[in-house]
């Protein structure tokens, strides 16, 4: 299964390396979401500050849309998705390839926009253990759930619209967590919630997904 | 013999639709089988079934020694098809495509470069990704990864479209050198002329059913042989 993982996101990664759609159209996309953020609430620069964490997570949330059907979209085409059964890869091990390449592209996609978030939102950066925590286990999470939903809408003929409608209400959880927790670390939050309890949160959702991604994604890549 | 393909009343829907229904075919270790029929007689649908991509839900059905009806993702690596759209990732290489599609495969001694050089992909198109490729190049390429997965059940579904003459010289030469290997090869064509040339029997498919079996092969390269005509003084 893992071999299968690494052989599945390494062509993944090298499809996007190649490709250019995560650095030409995903990353410029969630910067422009971050400087539309900042034109809407600009008259009040500390809303933004105070707001910062949501809005990076809401960034975030859209640019995983667009990651997880790009992921989708290249074994829709060219009969590929036929090709991945027919090989007798294991479906575990394509789930966890794919979502393991979702998450690598968020990752740096989450640097870029803490990048934008501090010049952007005149944030300033601190308890970057616990940012960095939140921003793996945030990550697993979304990039588990966008790939099992991703496959449950590939055999739709309305998948493009389909996907948000499923994950956006799935994925609620996390950028409530995340966006908390990430409050917590950068001490801009309203809740005196620890940030390791949102932690333990998104590590819970991160974990089911996985699991349940690890086990579901087979009978549903064989209903497309 | 050992027979690679049997199948006794076999059915496969497609949604409510019987695209099979109740088909007998058996096909031996060794065999060029050619499948005839018209648009939609189910020719695809005999060969995703034997690929184990479509689901067997009557009768009996067996590939390879594997039973499809129990587990039909048993047989998918041992077997390789050369559907209607090539199965390349376009922002990939040749090679690139090839390679993934070997290991994804487990092929025990895959030797890309001669599967690329057998089929005319050796040189600058091994680089050249596969969006920029012509038709025919895509399909040398999912041809070139078949060779590199080597396995014991081909199955071509009109090998011939989109081909040049060179090309399907290339293909009949693949043919007939896998088969003499011990490899076993089932294709759907209406290229008949061609596809006979290749063939040992040909089977008919129509509305999901087999209407005849064992045709001779050389009525369709030669067409019916015809009465003497008579000459009256």
């Amino acid at each position: 299964m893992w071999r299968d993982a690494l052989l599945v996101a390494g062509k993944d990664l090298r499809i996007e390396v190649r490709s250019r759609v995560a650095t030409n159209q995903v990353a410029p996309f969630a910067l422009l979401v971050l400087v539309l953020f900042a034109f809407a609430l600009d008259p009040d620069r500390g809303v933004l500050t105070r707001a910062a964490a949501g809005l990076f997570w809401v960034a975030v949330l859209l640019s995983a849309l667009l990651a997880v059907q790009r992921a989708q979209t290249v074994e829709s085409a060219e009969g590929t998705g036929d090709a991945l059964r027919l090989s007798g890869l294991d479906p575990a091990g394509i789930f966890l390839g794919k979502a393991g390449a979702v998450v690598v592209q968020l990752l740096a996609l989450e640097l870029l926009l803490g990048v934008g978030v501090v010049v952007l939102y005149g944030v300033d950066p601190s308890g970057w253990a616990t940012l960095a925590a939140t921003a793996v286990a945030a990550t697993m999470g979304l990039a588990a759930a966008g790939t099992l939903y991703g496959a449950l809408a590939a055999g739709s003929r309305v998948r493009e619209t389909l996907l948000p409608l499923l994950l956006l209400p799935a994925v609620a959880p996390v950028l409530i967590a995340a966006t908390r927790a990430s409050e917590a670390a950068l001490g801009t939050g309203g809740l005196d919630v620890a940030s390791g309890d949102w932690l333990a949160l998104l590590s819970v959702f991160a974990v089911v997904y996985v699991a349940f991604g690890v086990v579901a994604f087979g009978p549903l890549m064989e209903e497309q | 013999m050992d027979d690679v393909v049997r199948l006794r009343s076999a059915v496969c829907l497609l949604g409510r639709f019987p695209a099979l229904a109740g088909v007998d075919l058996v096909v031996p270790k060794g065999e060029t089988l050619l499948v005839r029929g018209a648009n939609g007689a189910g020719k695809t649908t005999l060969l995703r079934a034997l690929a184990g991509l479509v689901p067997v839900v009557g009768g009996e059905a067996q590939v390879l020694g594997c039973d499809l009806r129990r587990d039909r993702r048993a047989v998918r690596r041992r077997v390789g098809l050369l559907g209607h759209s090539a199965a390349l990732y376009d922002d990939l290489t040749v090679a690139d495509n090839l390679r993934f599609w070997s290991r994804a495969a487990r092929s025990p001694t895959p030797d890309l470069a001669g599967a690329m050089a057998r089929l005319g992909l050796d040189g600058r198109l091994a680089g050249v990704p596969a969006a920029r490729l012509s038709a025919g190049q895509r399909r040398r390429s999912a041809l070139a990864v078949l060779v590199a997965r080597s396995p014991e059940l081909w199955l071509l579904d009109e090998p011939h479209a989109g081909l040049d003459a060179a090309g399907r010289d290339v293909l009949d030469d693949l043919v007939r050198q896998v088969t003499a290997a011990g490899a076993t090869v089932v294709l759907a064509s209406h290229e008949l002329d061609r596809a006979a040339a290749l063939a040992t029997r040909s089977v008919t498919v129509a509305g999901g059913r087999m209407v005849d079996d064992g045709a001779c092969v050389s009525d369709i390269v030669e067409g019916p042989s015809q009465p003497e005509p008579v000459h009256v003084a």
